[in-house]
């Protein structure tokens, strides 16, 4: 019992008095319930009023959401209110948790249900109920289909972008002057922003006629350079963009690892002579896993999801060679400006997301055990 | 001995190419911005040298020497959307700060149990929030502030930033407060401080450059956003990204221009990866040594 308690007790333990007056415990309650009933209230005139049963109400549902955030203030208070200290350290979390469910759970759960709808928001006929049949439609869309495949090569690039971004990691770690200018400059094109990169890069210099890297392609003896006209360059061309952005977050981070080895271990195999390539091979690249590995987790979390530069540099081009999901969907809700299939679109995409990614942390989590 | 040399020059050799990847979009298009027609299609690359720079990328955007006091219509324009990205990235920033720090010190702190969730399930979904892609929320969130009237507004876009950054701030700031002796605080409650107070006047000094870090960290990330706000923001709240991009597919624009305008968008940015560096690579590294 006592070892239980023990376990439980918090890591800051506070010793706090626990009497509260039951008048203090029924105005937290009362707090609550008053604001809950008010926003009920306007919700209830907002919908009536949309189904023009009354003639009174408002001209959208803001109000609805200044009554939802007063509810919210009137939760954390009456914890304060209802359970004393208690409610004080649930404070603490209570603002982000609230946050997220306000701006994730509810807009997905809105979401879900409009995925099963035939909703073109530039018409004036609404949401239509249509069950399965944007399902159906995403089985036989084979453009999404390609999306899909087209995000494997991109997260299979990750590797390449792995290699390179190790190599310079180490070289920065080795003894070398003006460490700092090269960190700093490094770090520069994941400054940048994406949508300046597309011009800069995808626009400008790798102008077929005149931009800088055409001109160097053709000195090399590639006679008509073009990057975005056959699908397979068009694809490299866009996973080189993206590396370009990207590399300098795997060198700080494999840097930090790399910063963080163990020194005596380092200097014993020094002096057990072994040379620089041994020395990596069975010394800094086992105990730099863990890092490796997270390293290229986060990545791939962020290459799931690229898009800015696509949409805006080839939007998906030739023929749907270079499309991401994120950019297929946009293009769709553009074009078509229907909400009810893009949601059921990016809404299947998360569940592949979830699926790879639990799968992917679960073999990375079963590794690193049978490294260790 | 000479082994050490040919090393030396391998090592430099691979660091100064890519310093020059790194550098070369840069210099081109900040020269191109200088550039005039005829520079621009012979791909010259040298100013003074191979061509004779002229302000006239500068001057249609009104921030050339001989325009810069006079009245400018995309100046204005410039500005304002400069100044809509400043406020929103920076309310943002700050509102994930004071939220995530708020969460993650309460999460490495005390143990909260909300029905079957316990700590490690609050945390796993704070941070399971960074898988979320944000096109899944996109749509809906672009409806559902349609009915709010909430569309186009600083403040829809500082709330749907907030949420893209709050998971960053959450996991910065867990290992942060994590590293600070619980003793610290044990010792002001002993002397009669409240848990609240003893985290503002004493936990809140010591992590500030994590803080700080975060705040930088966040403030790049939504100054950089593009996706969410094209989908949002139309005239009032545009963000200088969704200007920028609107100026690329537009086919009229003209090369210097676009090259000045791009250059602009990124300046503040460079400038701050000069100086802030070390709180930028710190909010970065973070999360990769303990995993």
């Amino acid at each position: 019992m006592n070892e239980i308690n023990r376990m439980e007790r918090d890591p800051l333990y506070v010793v706090s008095p626990s009497y509260i007056s039951p008048k203090t415990k029924r105005l937290g309650k009362i707090l609550v319930w008053s604001s809950f009933i008010l926003m009920s209230f306007i919700g209830i005139i907002q919908i009536l009023y949309n189904l023009e049963k009354i003639n009174f109400g408002f001209s959208n549902w803001r109000p609805l959401l200044y009554a939802y955030i007063l509810w919210a203030i009137a939760i954390g208070y009456s914890r304060v209110l209802i359970y004393g200290e208690k409610g004080k350290r649930n404070l603490f979390i209570f603002p982000a948790v609230m946050f997220i469910i306000s701006i994730v759970i509810f807009p997905m759960l809105f979401g879900l249900y409009i995925s099963f709808t035939d909703w073109n928001l530039s018409s004036l006929d609404g949401r239509r109920f249509n069950g399965l049949d944007n399902f159906y439609q995403m089985i036989s869309d084979p453009y999404y289909l390609n999306s899909l495949k087209n995000m494997i090569f991109y997260i299979l690039a990750v590797l390449v972008e792995f290699a390179i971004a190790f190599l310079l990691a180490l070289l920065l770690n080795s003894q070398i002057k003006g460490r700092k200018f090269f960190r700093v400059v490094f770090l520069i094109p994941l400054m940048l922003s994406p949508v300046a990169v597309s011009w800069m890069v995808g626009k400008s210099m790798l102008e077929q006629r005149f931009g800088p890297v055409a001109n160097f392609a053709r000195w090399l003896g590639w006679e008509t350079p073009t990057f975005f006209s056959s699908p397979e360059i068009a694809r490299l061309t866009m996973m080189c963009m993206d590396a370009w952005t990207f590399i300098p977050l795997m060198i700080i981070m494999l840097l930090a690892g790399l910063q963080a080895l163990p020194k005596e271990v380092l200097e014993a195999a020094k002096v057990d002579g072994a040379n620089k390539w041994t020395m990596f091979k069975n010394i800094i690249f086992p105990i730099m896993l863990p890092v490796s590995l997270t390293t290229l987790v986060i990545r791939i979390i962020f290459k799931l999801k690229l898009a800015d530069i696509i949409i805006i540099v080839t939007a998906g081009g030739p023929g749907g060679a270079t499309d991401s999901v994120t950019s297929f969907i946009v293009r769709e809700y553009r074009d078509r400006s229907n909400v009810g299939y893009g949601t059921l679109l990016s809404f299947v995409y998360l569940i592949l997301i979830i699926i790879f990614m639990t799968v992917l942390i679960r073999f990375v989590n079963r590794w690193l055990q049978r490294a260790a | 001995m000479k082994n050490n040399i040919t090393e030396k020059i391998f090592i430099y050799g691979i660091l100064l190419i890519w310093t020059f990847i790194c550098l070369f979009p840069i210099y081109w298009t900040a020269t191109t911005s200088f550039k005039t027609a005829a520079s621009v299609t012979q791909g010259l690359l040298i100013p003074w040298l191979d061509f004779e720079p002229s302000w006239k990328g500068w001057k249609n955007l009104g921030l050339s020497p001989d325009t810069i006091f006079t009245e400018s219509n995309p100046r204005e324009e410039f500005l304002a959307r400069f100044f809509n990205t400043a406020l929103i990235s920076s309310c943002a920033s700050g509102l994930a700060v004071i939220m995530g720090s708020f969460a993650a010190y309460g999460l490495s702190r005390f143990n909260y149990k909300f029905g079957f969730m316990r700590n490690p399930d609050i945390s796993f979904f704070f941070l399971s929030q960074l898988i979320l892609p944000p096109v899944v929320l996109a749509l809906p969130v672009l409806v559902l502030y349609r009915e709010l009237n909430l569309l186009d507004t600083h403040i829809g876009m500082i709330l749907i930033y907030t949420l893209t950054v709050l998971p960053i701030v959450i996991w910065i700031m867990r290992d942060q407060f994590n590293a600070v002796p619980i003793e610290l605080e044990e010792a002001a409650l002993v002397d009669g401080a409240t848990v609240w107070g003893s985290f503002f006047k004493i936990v809140l000094p010591i992590v500030l450059p994590g803080i700080a870090s975060a705040f930088i960290l966040c403030l790049i990330l939504c100054w950089n956003e593009y996706f969410l706000a094209a989908l949002i923001t139309s005239t009032d709240a545009k963000t200088m990204p969704v200007m920028v991009a609107s100026q690329i597919s537009s086919q009229s624009i003209k090369w210097w221009n676009m090259a000045a305008i791009s250059l602009a968008l990124c300046f503040p940015l460079i400038v701050a990866a000069i100086f802030l560096e070390r709180y930028i690579v710190k909010g970065m590294a973070a999360g990769a040594i303990k995993g």
